[in-house]
């Protein structure tokens, strides 16, 4: 967690910066506008920057809040107190709406749905009457405190940067919670995430609204500050400039946002007033130098300027280690449990032509340690794509503990203590070790978003953090807890990513190619450490091409050749099948 | 409504669809290949129709001097990147190719602007120029990030854009301008009035997805481009120069950008910023087109034609309303058929 006093020190600056004795009142209106950008930027930061969704449209979400305010305190008389939380109702459930629509979206389609929601959205509200059209509405009162009206642009200043400010504590809060780690997760592919429990769509909705209510906030704050409201500031072109300022500031980082704001409000307004005495002539001059620069500082800093500052501190205290006294509760393991845990039947898996899985049946037993082998191809880690439910599979059945579990989507496989890691490693790299293996324990944890903005999490996520601590020790890399993920050699990655699956708390335990990238020391650590699992309790099932590693490991091999099972046994048995040998060397000469 | 006034609808919506259509596809093969999200596409647009309508009116147009300008900056950047191994003939291409080009480019169109050149000439004029321009401007604004992510990319392309813009108001003025037809003459079938520049408009759509199908099937560089696009390093590990290849994706999307205004410059009166809702509306093409399939896109692009040409003439205010809001239940659909394959971004 970092020091509040930056924030601190921040916040008095700004609170003392009207005080100045010969501060320009332009200054302030200055301020005034960075404020209302950096809220719409701080949304896209958590949007784009850390949720990987990029939007075009928060523009009409400033648009939402700020004629939510006009209509109802003109037209009804409202006061502006009580239409801040309808403008903010109004924002979210909009985006609600349009996030149901756009956020399942992959990739590039979703900033160019949002682009034409944007543009949509900016027509209507030149067109509507009861928007006043292109007019818009004016005569909006200002805000007031008991007789003091904020008139001018010095008085709201506060109430502008009070919102900035708590915006940026709440924002920061829930990026430090298991909800954030779930929103940090997402930009790196969702079947890491969903493997762990995390509900994806549901993740990106959040932040989709979280966004939308700091649109809408800044939207009301903005028709209060100008008292007037009209279409040309929530058009497509304002929904791109916003998006600019955070990549500018640094999409990813919280006060990236309100950096980003203050550099582009500031040089716009620098441009503006300065470059016609420079070059005098017709057009706007302003806009070519602008877009000229907005390149220019892409090539030189493409992460944007706000990590590029922070590269000059100091590096930042390491995180304590927590406090691995505290226990989440274990799941509860009946005794009379059936044997069997994991049963595949027949399960059949086709892509068009293609059989990929071919009717494999096999079971795990409890306490046992079970090889999934086979050549390049031979459809194992299908196989296991199939049992973790990130993928249907064409036929069969797949039960756990009895229970048929056919189709269920991965958040309920992890849920039945079925976790796993991945050929490929899937963390997030510029998340710290810790972070990710607590990713791991998602589904022990209770604490929503809102309980984690207001920081009523914390018990929670303690226990979160210790197991995760837990977990990290057990597999022996408690030097690199605090280290960011993507800094790690890919063998020591994989160990983090068994971490993270002992998080689930699980009865089963898959793990895709652990031991490659290890050398050999680490392999006779990790094939200890899976067998002091067995004997806790847990069962395991890998896929190895490390014949050396398996059969001095597992307890029983099950051989796919083809998509098929040539062959199951032990160790010794497979090691003499002739069709194993022919699989895997060919036929015998 | 009776039948011509449909008729007449669905032919001007055609019109305007295969507009659409030829930047939609441009849009794709830009995105495809170099994954920048080509927002200044519309400025190809304008710049190509106003080139040509200042050339056709006897006016030096101010984008030739864009052309060197930006060709010096694309040397400068050339030589910066090659400063420890500066080869003669390397040198000697890049200033070639950057510099005594579009200076010959700026003499010629100095030399014709002051003598109202024929039809052809000013077309000539007006797609070389716009096609340096493309090529010179990946070179500098956007080859530098090839390897950033596509917001970063998506970003530099709106202050291209941006500037573009602006250029585009110093060089035309904010005043409208029409070019001559390229075709003049009509005909009539029935109740329907065929102009030789609508007849204009089919045939070289038409002939662009044909040329755009047979380059991409049959070619080397054609089939380079498609690599490129599947995977970067790949491509580059099999020797083909990404480089070579944005610099082809942005020389076919200006001429297919300057090609299209000149086209319908003759149709509408076009504006400095007139290219930037052209240009999203080829976008709302290309979206339902999935960014990836040319046939596709090209059909979405008649769609958004003739939804736009009837809501032009039922609910004319709320025309880009509807044409925007045409995306959404596309989306709806897209994020319900959506696939459940992992995608890795960086």
């Amino acid at each position: 967690m970092q020091s509040r006093l930056p924030i601190i020190i921040f916040a008095a600056v700004m609170a003392a910066i009207p005080f100045v004795p010969g501060m320009p009142p332009f200054w302030i209106v200055l301020l005034d506008n960075i404020g209302l950008a950096a809220l719409v930027a701080m949304g896209l930061v958590l949007l784009t920057g850390v949720g990987g969704l990029t939007s075009f449209g928060q523009a009409a979400f400033v648009g939402f809040g700020a004629y939510t305010t006009a209509v109802l305190t003109t037209s009804y008389g409202l006061s502006p107190w009580l239409t801040l939380p309808l403008s903010l109702v109004v924002s979210g459930s909009l985006a609600v709406l349009l996030g149901l629509v756009t956020v399942r979206l992959s990739g590039h389609y979703l900033p160019l749905g949002t682009l034409a929601w944007g543009l949509g959205l900016f027509y209507l509200f030149s067109k509507l009457e009861f928007l006043g059209r292109n007019d818009g509405i004016s005569a909006i009162p200002p805000l007031s405190i008991g007789t003091f009206k904020m008139l001018s642009p010095g008085s709201i200043y506060y109430a502008i940067w009070v919102a900035v400010i708590v915006s940026a504590l709440l924002t920061m809060n829930l990026l430090d919670s298991r909800t954030g780690r779930a929103i940090r997760a997402l930009r790196r592919g969702h079947v890491a995430a969903e493997a762990f429990g995390v509900h994806t769509p549901r993740a990106k909705l959040l932040v989709f609204i979280h966004a939308a209510v700091l649109a809408g906030l800044s939207g009301w704050l903005y028709a209060h500050l100008q008292r007037a409201v009209n279409p040309t500031p929530f058009g497509a072109q304002a929904g791109i400039e916003y998006l600019f300022i955070a990549v500018v500031g640094g999409a990813g980082y919280v006060w990236g946002g309100v950096l980003g704001a203050a550099i582009v409000v500031v040089l716009k307004e620098v441009l503006q007033s300065y470059l016609p005495l420079i070059l005098p002539g017709s057009g706007q001059v302003e806009t070519i130098v602008f877009g000229i620069m907005l390149v220019a500082l892409l090539q030189l800093a493409p992460g944007g300027l706000w990590p590029w500052l922070i590269s000059f501190l100091p590096e930042a205290t390491r995180g304590k280690k927590p406090d691995t006294s505290l226990k989440l509760e274990q799941r509860t393991r009946s005794p009379g449990q059936s044997s069997i845990l994991l049963q595949v039947e027949k399960a059949r898996k086709q892509f068009g032509g293609v059989v990929a899985v071919n009717n494999v049946s096999f079971d795990v037993q409890a306490r046992e340690i079970v090889a999934l082998i086979g050549p390049n191809g031979a459809g194992k880690s299908t196989t296991f794509n199939l049992i973790t439910g990130v993928l249907s599979a064409t036929s069969g059945s797949i039960s756990v503990l009895g229970k048929k579990v056919d189709n269920a989507p991965p958040q309920e496989i992890v849920k039945l203590g079925i976790s796993r890691t991945f050929q490929h490693v899937k963390l997030v790299p510029d998340m710290t070790v810790l972070e990710n293996v607590a990713i791991g324990a998602h589904l022990r944890g209770h604490s929503g978003p809102i309980s984690s903005m207001l920081r009523l999490d914390r018990a929670d996520e303690a226990k979160l953090l210790a197991e995760a601590a837990r977990q990290i020790e057990r597999v022996g890399l408690a030097d690199q807890m605090h280290q960011l993920a993507g800094s790690l050699s890919l063998g020591q990655q994989r160990i983090v990513e068994i971490a993270r699956a002992l998080c689930v708390d699980p009865m089963l335990l898959l793990l895709d190619e652990p031991a490659a990238g290890l050398r050999h020391m680490e392999k006779q650590q990790l094939a200890k450490l899976l067998r002091d699992l067995r004997d806790g309790g847990m069962s395991v099932l890998l896929v190895e091409h490390d014949m050396g590693f398996v059969m001095n490991l597992a307890d029983r091999i099950v051989v796919l050749d083809f998509g098929t099972k040539i062959a199951e046994g032990t160790p010794a048995t497979i090691k003499t099948n002739p069709e194993v040998i022919k699989a895997y060397l060919g036929v015998a000469a | 409504m009776n039948t011509t006034i449909m008729l007449f609808l669905v032919q001007d919506g055609i019109t305007n669809g295969a507009i659409y259509a030829l930047l939609g596809l441009a849009l794709v093969l830009v995105f495809a290949v170099t994954r920048v999200i080509l927002i200044p596409q519309g400025e190809f647009v304008t710049y190509g129709a106003l080139t040509y309508a200042s050339l056709a009116a006897g006016q030096m147009p101010g984008t030739a001097k864009l052309a060197l300008a930006l060709g010096i900056g694309a040397f400068a950047f050339d030589l910066f990147v090659a400063r420890k191994a500066l080869h003669g003939r390397l040198v000697v291409r890049s200033l070639l190719t950057n510099v005594v080009l579009p200076a010959i480019v700026l003499a010629l169109t100095v030399y014709f602007a002051a003598q109202k050149p024929p039809v052809a000439v000013s077309i000539a004029l007006s797609l070389v120029i716009v096609a340096m321009i493309g090529v010179y401007l990946y070179r500098i604004a956007f080859q530098p990030l090839a390897h950033t992510s596509v917001l970063v990319l998506l970003i530099a392309s709106v202050g291209v854009h941006l500037a573009l813009q602006g250029l585009g108001l110093l060089f035309f003025g904010a005043e409208g301008q029409r070019g001559p037809a390229v075709l003049s003459g009509a005909f009539t079938a029935g109740a329907l009035r065929f102009t030789g520049q609508s007849l204009t408009v089919y045939g070289i759509t038409i002939a662009f997805i044909v040329g755009l199908w047979l380059f991409f099937g049959l070619t080397l560089y054609g089939k380079a481009l498609r690599a490129t696009a599947v995977n970067r390093l790949g491509a580059r590990l099999a020797g083909i120069r990404t480089t070579l290849s944005g610099q082809i994706a942005f020389l076919l999307a200006s001429v297919i950008g300057a090609l299209s205004g000149i086209m319908i410059v003759p149709i509408t009166t076009l504006y400095y910023d007139s290219g930037f809702l052209i240009g999203l509306k080829g976008f709302v093409a290309a979206i339902i087109g999935g960014l990836v399939s040319y046939p596709l896109t090209a059909v979405a692009a008649l769609v958004v034609g003739i939804v736009e040409a009837f809501s032009s003439f039922y609910a004319s205010n709320y025309k880009e309303v509807i044409v925007f809001m045409l995306l959404i239940p596309v989306l709806l659909l897209r994020s319900l058929a959506a696939p459940a394959v992992e995608e890795e971004k960086d």
